[in-house]
């Protein structure tokens, strides 16, 4: 394990490195088939560099833990946006077994692009990431957006790097426009809703205009929960608890559940998507537009299934070896194979196929960032 | 400005060009008679302007394929146009170059309120498309000055942003999906209806590309559902320093005003004249907004008018009805209009960190002085994006020459203090030389391999964004070996 203590080190490390690397912050997002070559870890790349609050602004080396960062933000009672989820359980990466430390990094966070369910509010990851700093497959040292939340200078290759999972640079440094902590939240709930009938329920509430900051409907049980999220100052809060409880009481009969901690924990287990940690089975991602969510579910047939992002992001354990993108005739979007059962190697692909104009680009990309291809190598192939 | 020479063998071939286009296009698609290709000489960056060879205005994507694929061939440079409102001379043709006009392109393709989003033709003006969904209680979140006549096509190709979006974002965070043709024709799909695309963000890689990487014919927008009601408050305070921290101070408290605007003496004053908007005798001016139901905007303001009064404003007013919140708009709406009344300006687009807003603005006081040019500032506070506008003399020699050598200046102090050349209008030909001021080499040759991968013959609209002599090789002869 090679672990360089500054940007300048990591970038010597690339630059002389002879076969492939792996790249590790954490190792907490670490999922399919392990990685070839020496392991290239951000550890030691560790602390905040620069935060501002009455700027909304935090920069922070990418190997900082991101509980760190979450702390250093509560102090002024600031949050990240995107709420981003912790996949140890679900993934058994709690024990520093791929290679990394077992805790989640910032830069592990954005190379992932990993987001909770605050996205259909706040937005992805992507959305928050306002500047990086990397180390391309050369050794060069790159910067691109900054540390303000506009900026159209040059390419925008912040999104880019979000999601990329290493494979076209090592993050160093990562920027993100924070928001304020919220004084209040809530949780709508109701019991036995079919899939189709949560989604509608779902669509409502984010059709309305009272910032639902949650969507999800949790089928993973024998009896399914939807849940809905408000979150802000307490008055607002209470006043917009009203307002949706009685435009969605056509639809579903709704309980409050205004206790802070108890909301925390709903909220944290689908972010994390606990229902699923202990299913047996192949786990699969799927993205699809929300009132397509639950035509997929009834083709996934009677399987555990969690549904966030208003029905648009599903999780399903599915019996092992079954190919899921088949059943997406007609429903356009993408899946993605997180774990299969038993550990067993995959029988598919783990990412998406692209269409064939797209993936000769993103080829094409790869080939620039990394030209002797020893990022991450195999990975998002 | 420098432009490249024009290619001269493909300026001498335009019959055989004109006649290929019009083959695909038919004749009423194609504007190549030298007075009709003068519309299309410049953008709103109304100082530099060059006739193209023609231009074309396609009615669907596969005729934009058709066109790309001949000019490809043909080796002949395409500028594509939005509704040519670009502030940065992103549209600015050379006389070797077909303009390619998205603008019979404004069809509203689809819209889906279960899902929350609409898609559309790419020459359809912004403020049309919250038109399409408003009367069912949504709208589409970017705001920018020119919403009324500036197409999405040049939204996506600058990250469009507005006064708004403080809360809710640039284009970026509002684009779900483009159909994208590439320069050599091939016509593809990235992204859709749902949240995120597999693979690399190229979605996010295209938006703010400034029309280099592809033509994007048509978008899938996120709209939102209309707050139930919004107010704004006016602040005037006795210096900008105090208004910047007061600026920082609300966002500190956890409120999330929808808009933050500030307008210095220069700006107060002359949009007062001109729009009557009632506005305080003072240095600086802060309008807030927010949004919600009376109870919830209530509250927030509750928060906001409080930290404002530790501040000793001079004046303090919330708007009571919608008429004195459009009062209260109106002045700033109306500012770059009242400023241009005074004489020629040059509005530059660069952002800073917040708190460095009272140094910044102190700075570009002294070298507005240094120059001997007025610079009034009326900008985004919430999120940084400043708007010096620079008083120039069109007609008087050498006034246009200081105006840019001043806003370069004031550009390079934005880059100093941490922030960037431009928040929203994008680099164009504008600031196309300052990048080396934001960048070093190895970050600018990377992001040239991009387009490399997108284009690589260097054919759509080439001679923007980077630096002309970084560019020339791959110009003269396509990319450089990586």
């Amino acid at each position: 394990m090679i672990t360089p203590q500054s940007e300048a080190e990591l970038a010597e490390a690339v630059r002389s490195a002879s076969g492939p690397l792996r790249v590790v912050g954490g190792g907490t997002r670490t999922f399919g088939e392990p990685a070839l070559g020496d392991a290239l870890s951000t550890a030691g790349l560790n602390g905040v560099s620069l935060y501002e609050p009455g700027a909304l602004t935090i920069v922070a080396q990418a190997g900082t833990p991101l509980a760190e960062i979450e702390a250093t933000l509560a102090a002024e009672n600031q949050r990240l946006p995107f709420e981003p989820p912790d996949m140890r359980a679900l993934l058994g990466t709690d024990d520093a077994a791929a290679g990394g430390t077992g805790l989640s990094t910032i830069g592990g966070a954005v190379a992932a692009n990993a987001s909770g369910p605050r996205r259909i509010q706040a937005g992805a990851c992507r959305d928050s990431l306002i500047g990086v700093r990397f180390v391309d497959g050369s050794g060069d040292i790159i910067k691109n957006g900054g540390r303000v939340m506009k900026n159209v200078t040059g390419y925008d290759l912040v999104k880019l790097m979000a999601g990329s999972r290493g494979t076209l640079g090592v993050l160093t440094e990562v920027a993100f426009k924070v928001l304020p902590n919220v004084a209040a939240q809530a949780t709508l709930s109701a019991r036995g809703l079919s899939d189709e009938q949560a989604v509608a329920v779902l669509s409502k509430a984010l059709s309305s205009p009272f910032e639902v900051t949650g969507a999800a409907h949790d089928a993973t049980g024998s009896e399914t929960v939807t849940l809905i999220r408000l979150e802000g100052f307490a008055d607002s809060v209470a006043y917009r608890v009203t307002q949706l409880t009685n435009l969605l009481e056509p639809l579903a009969d709704l309980t409050v559940d205004r206790d802070p901690e108890s909301a925390a924990a709903t909220w944290r287990a689908i972010r994390d998507v606990r229902p699923l940690a202990d299913q047996a089975g192949d786990l699969w991602r799927v993205s699809v537009k929300p009132s397509n969510g639950p035509v997929l579910g009834a083709r996934l047939g009677n399987v555990p299934k969690l549904y966030d992002w208003g029905g648009g992001l599903i999780w399903a354990a599915l019996p092992k070896g079954t190919d899921l993108r088949a059943l997406m005739q007609g429903l356009p979007g993408h899946a993605t194979l997180i774990k299969t059962a038993d550990g067993a190697p995959a029988e598919t692909q783990r990412f998406h196929p692209e269409p064939a104009p797209l993936a000769r680009l993103s080829d094409g990309l790869r080939q620039k960032f990394d030209p002797r291809g020893i990022l991450n190598p195999g990975l998002l192939a | 400005m420098e432009m490249p020479v024009p290619n001269a063998a493909v300026v001498a071939k335009k019959g055989r060009i004109v006649g290929l286009l019009e083959r695909v296009l038919g004749a009423d698609g194609v504007i190549s008679d030298l007075a009709e290709t003068r519309a299309y000489e410049c953008d709103a960056l109304t100082a530099y302007r060059c006739p193209p060879l023609a231009a074309v205005l396609p009615r669907t994507t596969e005729e934009v394929a058709a066109v790309l694929r001949i000019c490809h061939a043909e080796g002949v440079p395409v500028v594509p146009r939005g509704a040519g409102t670009s502030l940065a001379g992103g549209a600015l043709p050379t006389a070797d170059s077909v303009i390619l006009g998205v603008a019979r392109m404004n069809d509203v393709l689809e819209t889906n309120y279960d899902d929350r989003y609409i898609r559309v033709q790419t020459g359809r003006t912004n403020l049309s498309v919250t038109g399409a969904v408003e009367e069912d209680g949504f709208f589409y979140a970017p705001d920018p000055s020119s919403q009324l006549a500036c197409a999405i096509a040049g939204n996506i190709a600058m990250n469009s942003g507005g006064a708004h979006c403080l809360k809710y974002g640039v284009t970026t965070n509002n684009l779900l999906g483009v159909k994208l043709v590439l320069m050599d024709g091939t016509i593809t799909e990235i992204g859709g209806a749902h949240l995120d695309a597999p693979g690399y963000d190229l979605l996010g890689l295209i938006c703010g590309s400034e029309g280099q990487l592809g033509i994007v014919t048509e978008a899938t927008l996120r709209i939102l559902p209309k707050p139930e009601g919004a107010r704004p408050v006016l602040m005037g305070f006795d210096s900008s320093e105090v208004a910047g921290a007061c600026v920082a101070d609300i966002i500190k408290a956890g409120v999330l005003p929808v808009a933050i605007e500030f307008m210095d003496r220069l700006c107060i004053e002359t949009s007062d004249n001109f729009a009557n908007a009632g506005y305080p005798d003072c240095e600086a001016l802060l309008i807030v907004e927010v949004e919600g139901s009376d109870a919830e905007i209530d509250e927030q303001l509750g928060v906001i008018l409080q930290i404002a009064r530790k501040h000793n404003p001079v004046e303090l007013r919330e708007s009571s009805s919608p008429e004195e919140s459009a009062k209260i708009w109106l002045g700033r709406k109306s500012a770059f209009g009242a400023i241009g009344q005074l004489n020629d300006y040059m509005c530059l687009d660069g952002t800073i960190p917040v708190s460095s807003l009272p140094f910044v603005l102190r700075r570009i006081g002294e070298l507005s002085k240094e120059h001997g040019l007025d610079v009034g500032n009326v900008f985004h506070a919430g999120d940084g994006n400043m708007h010096p506008l620079i008083l120039f003399d069109a007609n008087k020699p050498g006034d246009l020459e200081t105006c840019e050598a001043l806003g370069a200046e004031i550009l390079k102090l934005c880059v100093e203090v941490g922030g960037c050349l431009t928040g929203e209008h994008g680099v164009g030909i504008e600031k196309r030389d300052l990048m080396t001021a934001q960048f070093g080499p190895e970050d600018l040759e990377l992001q040239m391999r991009v387009k490399d991968v997108f284009d690589p013959t260097w054919l759509l609209n080439p001679a923007k964004v980077f630096p002309l002599e970084a560019t020339a090789t791959r110009r003269a002869g396509g990319p450089k070996a990586a």
